[in-house]
């Protein structure tokens, strides 16, 4: 940034507010403004649009996947940080919608009482999810709705094309659905020769670029305004030199528009599923799950089977939690309450288990079933915001995908519930109470317990408690007064990669331990 | 056993112990003042809406301007007369030309500034999105206070399409810059004016 | 009031006049205070590696050396957290619930059971940054969380006000973790590195000279960045400005 494109607040970081990346923020701003004049942040509009400089810099990758073997967070995350300009803009983008979660949730007098209404409310309908699922099925049925049900994701791909075939629907629009990403069920619909379009913004660039949603929300958080223009450059033939973010988007709306008017069929996600009207209700800002379900002639929806609420009543509870906690906005711009058919088409559910009612039976980590997507743990989490989404190698990433992933694959998400500091500020944040970082700290036991953690920590760990144990052991450890760097932690300074001092001074060695100290100074004729 | 049957076994004998019972919603104190109609137009403003302001004479004086300028106007209303018949249209896809559409809503929430509409209201759903621009007409007393009060209303039961809007299209999945028009309507200007009585 | 001091494994070897200062700030309040010589640690590198088994010799250890006690304080909100919350590898006897549930960390222990109102000879003439150790904070509630909507309270600042002199400054995020995280700083370095780095910068851009926290873990951490960018900034515990440390 040259002194020219600094403003006056740039160059009084007091005025700052609070955005500890000043090379992301942006001298102007081309955000919606109100009647008023005054600049608008609704949606997920950020309070203080970043920008990132206009500093080439490649957009850093995601984890290596390779089959089963255990994902390396870490090294991928350090990728991220390798990229300090995306880092940054990411870092800004998403603690800014942290601190709009903060001022919406402390504009309701209530907020911490509708927090513990939406968990027992979510904890009622688990623990009595087949009465809730039945009555939710014969509603929609009456309604007119096919109701399918699917045991795992391939089972829900399955059963999507089979509809698709049997209306000889070729092209398909859907909306965003974490459920359908946990299918894999792009990639698998388009082997299968459908063509397919994302109509979310976020979304269509992620699908654009071949990448995966780093994020539930925001999925293309991680990507700059430069790597956006690169992909539509790239792949909508825009202007490879313009990255006006007006320009980029309008792109997108006028290149997803025939896609949505010629759609075969349209597909949505489910943010709640009503038993008692047999309704699904989809929340967007972006208009695209209505332009799903209601342009092509056939729609279907997907859902996961825990997102079932008992009542039309309980609306007024999730809804005044998760766009508030999400973005900072009161409601998102459309909430969408699909219950039957329009006349002349047809309408599909896919009830979808993948490992749910399983969970379910997991007594530490059941509640997790509670999630409703909001991303708000994604938001706060200081680890999250400083490695990317797509560093955690997993359809669900951040706190939450910590404690869901493992039950996918023990295997391949060993590792995620240990990129965490377990600091809990994702349990303050979630509106339904799930105690996220209890369920980390339970799921490292379980880890542990299956040797699903690398053999060197594990044996580190029997090491550092064989010393810790003894104290005749631990003060040799410690030794005289001069080698108190010989001591715990142990494994910190002396691991085989000196992973401290890399990136950190190394703590002066005090003259004396406490314990010595102790020994000269308060035990003179004692035992000692 | 059918995929159903097995999920619904498989969630009977996973089911969480102990007991827990479906608490009462109560009901919250409204986080808004007395006057719905001002507090619903200041929130519908902050989240990208407009208020069209009319006169006693000329409630449309507001959208004048943008109906005289549009070359499609598709209306569902009677106080508008359009030149694209709502009640003609055969597929969806045939209202992707509509400058724009106005339609009035069941009710406004004050704490949000949302709008409701059915397929009743809407006639042809798929306007709402496809169209540029929308108008909606709101009966000031049609105003609720907040969003809980919403969902005591009988049309979630009963239509099989109902749709909450709060502002026009949006989006900001590109550096958080917040731009309207994402996919749908670019605008939503909403104009207080009664109900025709019949 | 028999107390038993607790002297965390990485005070004692790193920041022993934090243990000093904790000693004679509980003598200095009337408190009758004992050092058992036998203890190590409370187990919490094992625990929080997911390790449970491993730490059941060290928990053993701790009940052994602590029961007994009417209070076990300790200078260390994380330490405190692991034996009130995690202290489970070992079967839960009558002595070891008792021992967990009588284990305070030393600014509850002052706020909560002493009810200090007064601390006449404390002060610390600088600019200082308060900084909450996510355990102090959030596990075993030092202060009201920026994320809950509910009334405001903070007991460590409740404290540091009492003490002549001190000026706090606030943080753009007042409690955003700063990366140690116990084992999480050595498997994960380069991520908490650099939330390190990010938390002094806000440290040194709000215009603080001093750091304080009732955790010497973080204060490491956070010193060892400090240091590696060049920042001025000093890192000291809350235990020393209580008991009167002049800087």
């Amino acid at each position: 940034m040259s002194a020219d494109d600094m403003s006056a607040e740039d160059l009084n970081p007091r005025e700052r507010e609070g955005v500890i990346h000043p090379e992301v923020r942006a001298p102007d701003d081309e955000s919606e403004r109100g009647q008023d004049g005054r600049r608008l942040h609704h949606a997920e509009g950020a309070s203080k649009p970043i920008r990132a400089p206009r500093t080439r810099e490649p957009q850093p990758r995601g984890a290596k996947i390779r089959g089963d073997r255990p994902i390396d967070q870490a090294e991928a995350a350090e990728r991220f940080l390798a990229a300090p300009l995306h880092q940054a803009a990411h870092d800004e983008r998403l603690w800014d919608l942290r601190k709009k979660r903060d001022t919406a949730a402390f504009g309701i007098p209530e907020w911490e009482e509708l927090r513990e209404l939406a968990s027992q409310i979510k904890t009622h309908t688990l623990a009595n999810l087949d009465r809730y699922l039945e009555e939710f099925e014969a509603n929609a049925k009456a309604n007119g709705v096919h109701v399918h049900w699917a045991v795992d994701g391939a089972d829900h791909n399955r059963i999507v094309l089979g509809i698709l075939r049997a209306h000889g629907a070729k092209t398909l629009v859907k909306s965003k659905s974490m459920l359908t990403e946990e299918c894999g069920f792009r990639h698998f619909i388009e082997a299968e020769g459908i063509a397919i379009v994302e109509t979310d913004l976020g979304e269509r660039i992620q699908q654009l670029d071949n990448e995966e949603p780093s994020h539930v929300v925001v999925p293309a958080a991680h990507k700059t305004r430069f790597d956006v223009a690169e992909v539509f450059a790239r792949t909508l033939g825009t202007d490879p030199d313009n990255d006006d973010a007006h320009y980029l988007a309008e792109s997108q709306r006028e290149t997803t528009r025939p896609h949505i008017l010629q759609a075969d069929a349209g597909l949505t996600g489910c943010n709640f599923a009503v038993a008692e009207t047999g309704t699904v209700v989809t929340c967007t800002n972006e208009g695209n799950a209505d332009l799903s379900g209601n342009v092509p002639p056939l729609q279907i929806h997907s859902i996961g089977i825990e997102k079932i609420i008992p009542r039309v009543e309980h609306l007024g509870v999730f809804l005044r939690l998760l766009a508030r906690s999400a973005l900072g906005s009161p409601i998102t711009q459309y909430t969408s309450h699909f219950r039957g058919p329009r006349k002349g088409t047809e309408m599909h559910m896919v009830l979808v288990d993948n490992g749910r009612s399983a969970r379910l039976g997991m007594e530490e980590f059941w509640t997790s079933l509670k999630c409703i997507r909001c991303g708000a743990c994604m938001n706060t989490c200081p680890v999250y915001r400083r490695s990317g989404g797509l560093s955690y190698g997993a359809t669900y990433s951040g706190p939450i995908g910590l404690i869901i992933d493992p039950t996918f694959n023990k295997r391949k998400y060993s590792t995620l519930p240990f990129s965490s500091t377990m600091n809990g500020s994702c349990t303050n944040v979630c509106p339904v109470k799930i105690n996220i970082h209890e369920q980390i700290f339970a799921w490292r036991k379980v880890l542990a317990e299956e040797h699903q953690i690398p053999a060197l920590k594990q044996g580190m760990m029997k090491a550092a408690g064989a010393v810790l144990s003894r104290p005749a052991a631990y003060r040799a450890a410690i030794g005289a007064a001069d080698s108190a760097l010989k001591v715990l932690p142990r494994f910190a300074v002396y691991n085989p990669l000196n992973t401290w001092g890399r990136k950190r001074e190394m703590p002066e060695a005090p003259r004396q331990s406490f314990h010595a100290w102790y020994k000269a100074n308060r035990m003179k004729g004692d035992k000692a | 056993m059918s995929a159903r049957d097995g999920i619904l076994a498989a969630i009977r004998a996973n089911r969480p112990a102990g007991d827990h019972p479906l608490p009462d919603v109560p009901l919250f104190a409204p986080l808004v003042g007395d006057d719905l109609t001002a507090e619903f137009g200041a929130r519908l403003q902050r989240m990208g809406g407009r208020i069209a302001p009319g006169t006693a004479q000329d409630p449309l004086a507001g959208v004048r301007e943008r109906l005289a300028g549009a070359k499609v106007v598709a209306s569902a209303v009677p106080e508008v007369a359009g030149n694209r018949d709502l009640a003609a249209i055969a597929r969806p896809q045939d209202v992707d030309d509509v400058d724009v559409a106005v339609v009035r809503a069941v009710f406004g929430i004050a704490e949000t500034g949302s709008v409701l509409f059915t397929q009743d209201e809407l006639v042809v759903n798929a306007v709402a999105y496809l169209a540029q621009h929308l108008v909606v007409l709101l009966d000031p007393a049609d105003i609720l206070p907040n969003v809980q009060a919403a969902y005591r209303r009988p049309e979630f039961g009963r239509a099989a399409y109902a749709v909450l809007h709060t502002g026009p299209s949006a989006t900001a999945d590109i550096e958080g810059v917040l731009i309207h028009g994402a996919q749908g309507v670019r605008s939503l200007s909403v104009v207080l004016t009664p109900r025709a009585t019949a | 009031m028999r107390v038993g001091l607790f002297v965390p494994c990485y005070v004692d070897a790193f920041e022993p006049e934090v243990g000093i200062a904790t000693l004679e700030l509980l003598e200095r309040l009337g408190c009758t205070v004992e050092y058992p010589y036998d203890q190590t640690c409370c187990g919490q590198p094992m625990t929080n590696t997911g390790c449970h088994a491993e730490a059941a010799a060290t928990e053993a250890l701790f009940v052994k050396n602590f029961s007994g006690f009417d209070y076990v304080v300790a200078p260390s909100g994380s330490c405190v957290h692991q034996v009130r919350e995690h202290l489970t590898a070992i079967p839960q006897t009558d002595e070891v619930v008792k021992v967990r549930a009588s284990t305070y960390e030393l600014v509850e222990f002052l706020h909560d059971v002493l009810k200090v109102e007064a601390l006449p000879w404390a002060e610390f003439p600088h600019r200082v940054a308060y900084h909450a150790n996510c355990n102090a904070l959030r596990g075993i509630g030092h202060a009201r969380p920026t994320e809950l909507n509910k009334p405001y309270f903070s007991k460590p600042l409740d404290l540091l006000r009492l003490v002549k002199g001190v000026e706090l400054v606030d943080l753009a995020r007042p409690d955003e973790c700063c990366g140690f995280g116990g084992t999480f700083s050595v498997f994960e370095p380069a991520v908490s590195a650099k939330m390190g780095y990010d938390k002094v910068a806000d440290q040194n851009r709000a215009g603080a000279h001093y750091v304080v926290s009732a955790d010497s873990s973080c204060l490491m951490h956070q010193k060892g960045c400090a240091e590696r960018l060049g920042l001025p900034l000093k890192y000291i515990h809350i235990a020393q400005v209580l008991n009167g440390a002049a800087a």
